[in-house]
Parts: structure tokens; sequence; C-alpha cells
């Protein structure tokens, strides 16, 4: 099949994905329940991503103190945690990131 | 400034860290795609025909082992499922838009503009505004996607080793996670799909992600309605 069929065709399954239940919610009633289920969407999602990304190293789970990821991953948590601000949250987690790869 | 260029720029603003940690995957798609064999203009039309990272990394990889069309549509349609979890979360704020507007915001959603749009939204509620953050966080990402996939294709990807750039998009989603883990429900939400997101690792196709995603849905749903129990809330 042409790349370019293949291309045209995944995107528009791709935005058709995005598109549908946006779509939809205008035209039916959405039921309380799935309502109130989309409201954990976002911190199910966030965590999903962020685990394996912290803990997953090389194709398997990585709990030693040799995961440098992890460690700046948990100092981000807590100056996210006490600080609740993104800039310094980020800025702390990637010279974490740098200080303990470079010790 | 009126309100609508406000929210547009508030949008643009929440996505910036977003942008640092997107710019090296989009390098790296570059120079990926052009090393699968796709030409020039097809690795970077992908980008805007396609527009999700993972599902472009994919089809680059099975461009290279000359994967069948089928299979490689089909693998972009189950990479791609999770989009669907975030149309629906997103849809209340967005009913009131207009077919157009569903069809410009639909086309932006990736997970990148979907994160800072979705929690700007939980604190605000439905506002008649709100359309204006998602089209400015979904623009500067598709902007910077565009411009990193270029450099990618034509400098190759690089990025200096030492430089972990990537590591910006997990800390930005920690910064964003840790201040709405606020009542229980939430907290065993996040913490259930973490886990299942460990156990469930190595399922093909970000399968993982979803099934994740799903149970701690389904953990911080119930867990609600134990703990305020209908009509509380």
């Amino acid at each position: 099949m042409n790349i370019w069929l293949v291309m045209l065709i995944g995107g528009l399954i791709t935005f058709g994905l995005r598109f549908s239940l946006i779509y939809l919610f205008g035209r039916f009633e959405v039921p309380e329940t799935m309502r109130r289920a989309l409201h954990y969407v976002p911190p199910a999602v966030l965590s999903a991503i962020i685990v394996p990304e912290l803990l997953i190293r090389d194709g398997s789970v990585s709990l030693s103190l040799e995961n440098i990821r992890l460690l700046a991953g948990i100092i981000a948590i807590i100056t996210a945690w006490v600080s609740r601000n993104t800039l310094l949250t980020i800025l702390t987690g990637m010279a974490a990131l740098l200080i303990i790869g470079w010790l | 400034m009126n309100e609508s260029q406000k929210a547009f720029l508030d949008g643009v603003r929440a996505e910036i860290p977003l942008l640092i940690g997107v710019f090296p995957f989009g390098m790296i798609y570059g120079a990926l795609a052009l090393n699968a064999g796709l030409s020039v203009f097809a690795s970077q039309m992908m980008s805007s025909i396609v527009f999700a990272g993972s599902a472009q990394f994919i089809t680059a990889q099975l461009v290279q082992d000359s994967a069948p069309g089928f299979v490689i549509i089909l693998t972009i349609a189950v990479v791609n499922l999770r989009h669907m979890l975030y149309s629906a979360s997103l849809a209340p704020y967005l009913k009131h838009l207009s077919t157009k507007w569903k069809f410009l915001l639909s086309y932006l959603l990736t997970d990148e503009a979907y994160a800072p749009t979705a929690l700007h939204y939980e604190e605000k509620g439905v506002t008649s505004n709100g359309h204006w953050f998602l089209l400015g966080a979904g623009i500067s990402l598709w902007t910077i996607w565009q411009v990193s996939t270029a450099l990618g294709i034509f400098l190759g990807a690089r990025i200096p080793e030492e430089l972990p750039l990537d590591f910006a998009l997990p800390l930005t989603f920690i910064a964003m996670l840790v201040p709405i883990l606020k009542k229980r429900p939430m907290i065993a939400a996040a913490l259930s799909a973490g886990t299942t997101a460990l156990l469930a690792y190595s399922l093909p196709f970000k399968l993982g992600l979803i099934l994740a995603a799903l149970v701690g849905i389904i953990v911080g749903t119930v867990l609600e309605r134990r703990i305020f129990p209908k009509g509380m809330l």
C-alpha cells in the first residue's frame, strides 16, 4: 500500500478517535456516573504515564539507587508537593537528574 | 487584551514546559523516519497528517520493517485509542462549540495538549472562553512538532546525551499530577493507575496505558461513591 494512503487513513482514524466523543457529547444526555468517572481521567492518565517513565529502565522495573530518573522523580514529586509550582518542580527535577548523574 | 486572547496565552504558557520535552522527540522522529526510508516530504507531512508522536515512531519502525499497510493502519488506530478517553474527558467543556471548532480542537488533541487543558478545565469548570486555552496549547505544540521534525530531518537527532531534555516531559506531568491529589479517590485513582501501568508495561501498542487509565478511573469513581454517597456532592 502507498505510504501516503497509509498516512492519510491513519491520520483520519486518529482524528476520528479524538473527535468521536467531543462530537457525540453534544447530542446525547450523558449518564451521571460517566460524568463523575471522567474527572478521574487526568490523574489516572498522568500517573500511568509518569510511573513507567520513572521505574522502567531498559525494559524492566528498576527500584535501585542506580535508577537516577527514579531518584530525580522522587525529588520532583516532593518539590511539587511542597511548592505546587510547575517551573520550580521541573527545574529541581532536571537539576537533580544532572547532579545525581554527575556524582 | 480580551478574555479569549488571555485564555489563548494561558494555554500557550501552560504548554511551554511540555514543548521543551517534546522538542527532542520531534527531532528523533524526523531523523528516524528518514532513516526508515520515508522521503523528506513524507517524513515531514506525517507530523501534520497523523500528528501523534508515539504512532509516528511506530509507523516509521513498521515502514522500515516493510510491514503491510493495513498492519500499520491498525497499529496507529490501537496506539491512538487513548485519545478517545481524552475526547470524552474534554467533551463536557466543549459541548457548546460549533462543529468547526470541534473539528479544529479535535485535530489538536494530543497527550501534551490534553494534560494541561484537562487540569485547567477541572479547576475553572465550563467557561465561554475555555476553548481558547486548548487552542493555545494545541497550536503551540503543533508548531513545535513541525519545527522539531524538520530539524530532525535536516540535522539528524543532534541532542547531546548529557542533556536529558526528554525528562522535562515526565517532570511536567509530575508538576501537574501532584497538586490535584487532594481527595482520597483522586489519590487512589493515581496509585492504582500507576501500579497497573507497571504491571501491564509489557503489553504492546500502549494498551498498558489504556488499561491503567481505565483501572484508575474505575477505582476513583467507585471510591467516590463510597465516601460521598449520592446527593452529597
